[in-house]
């Protein structure tokens, strides 16, 4: 039942980035693009997003369990720190380069040919990478 | 141009209720980096299953779509030069980070995590400074 809901989950998503546009890297670049032709739908895809997923919230709050057991996600320390500053920096950057993030790079692999694949490489070896980049941060920081 | 816009808040709402079934039913955030990153670094090989199906599904879904119902329009850029770096950009920035658009921007905002929140507004003014640069100052995209 976790896997059938995962897979529900994951499709329904799928679904709704083809149909807010957000499989189209000229809708993400646009909307970033404040200094050109500004696009923005994004702001339309957020807004539309957060409401179902705002209830949900609220919902874990009047439920004990999840529907298929074991327990709601715990609030993690909100602390903005160095790894969130400098990630976030780099992500905004490869977002803006290819008008690609993870969920939309998924969703549009089957249409995006060699450069979707590329695309996906190279965000793997840079999810890979990451652990050993953020040891070195932590030793600059510390020295 | 609003047909747009009202595409936009449609799918927002279906990518809001597919991150509410997540969290209530499975009792996991929906960010994309994060389950496929777990699967690729195997931190998250103890629930890869869930993982594999919401990736899986992910993929096929709108390939079927598209497949059945027309052309669906990407422009990623032919640069593949452009691509490689953006990708790995996306891969070490969201790792580090722990989130992306998905688990920080849509799960994170909707519970007004102070992280959620912040990580999208730099993420975002990141993305605009380098569009404003790669496309109107280099105009390599």
């Amino acid at each position: 039942m976790r896997i059938l809901f995962a897979a529900i989950a994951g499709g329904l998503f799928g679904t709704g980035l083809l149909v807010s546009g957000m499989t189209d890297t000229t809708k993400v670049q646009g909307w970033l693009d404040i200094f050109g032709a500004w696009d923005p739908t994004l702001a339309f895809v957020m807004g539309g997003a957060i409401i179902p997923m705002a209830l949900a919230w609220w919902a874990t709050t009047r439920r004990a369990a999840p529907v298929l057991g074991g327990s709601f996600p715990t609030r993690p320390p909100q602390v903005i720190d160095r790894g969130l500053i400098v990630g976030s920096t780099l992500f905004g950057a490869g977002w803006a380069l290819a008008g690609l993030c993870p969920g939309p790079a998924l969703a549009s692999l089957g249409w995006t040919g060699g450069g979707g694949l590329v695309f996906l490489a190279a965000m793997g070896l840079g999810m890979v990478a990451a652990p050993s980049v953020r040891s070195r941060m932590v030793a600059v920081s510390s020295n | 141009m609003p047909t747009d816009w009202i595409f936009g808040a449609l799918g927002g709402l279906m990518i809001g209720a597919a991150g509410a079934i997540f969290l209530l039913v499975n009792g996991r955030i929906m960010g994309a980096s994060g389950i496929l990153g777990g699967l690729i670094d195997r931190s998250g090989w103890s629930n890869g299953v869930e993982r594999a199906a919401f990736v899986a599904a992910l993929i096929a879904v709108p390939f079927v779509i598209v497949t059945l119902g027309g052309g669906a329009e990407s422009h990623l850029s032919g640069n593949l030069w452009v691509v490689a770096i953006a990708g790995l950009l996306v891969g070490v920035g969201t790792r580090l980070a722990g989130g992306c658009t998905s688990g920080h921007g849509v799960c994170g905002i909707s519970r007004l995590t102070l992280r959620g929140i912040g990580a999208t507004v730099i993420y975002i003014l990141a993305g605009a400074v380098v569009m404003g640069l790669a496309r109107h100052v280099w105009g390599i995209i």
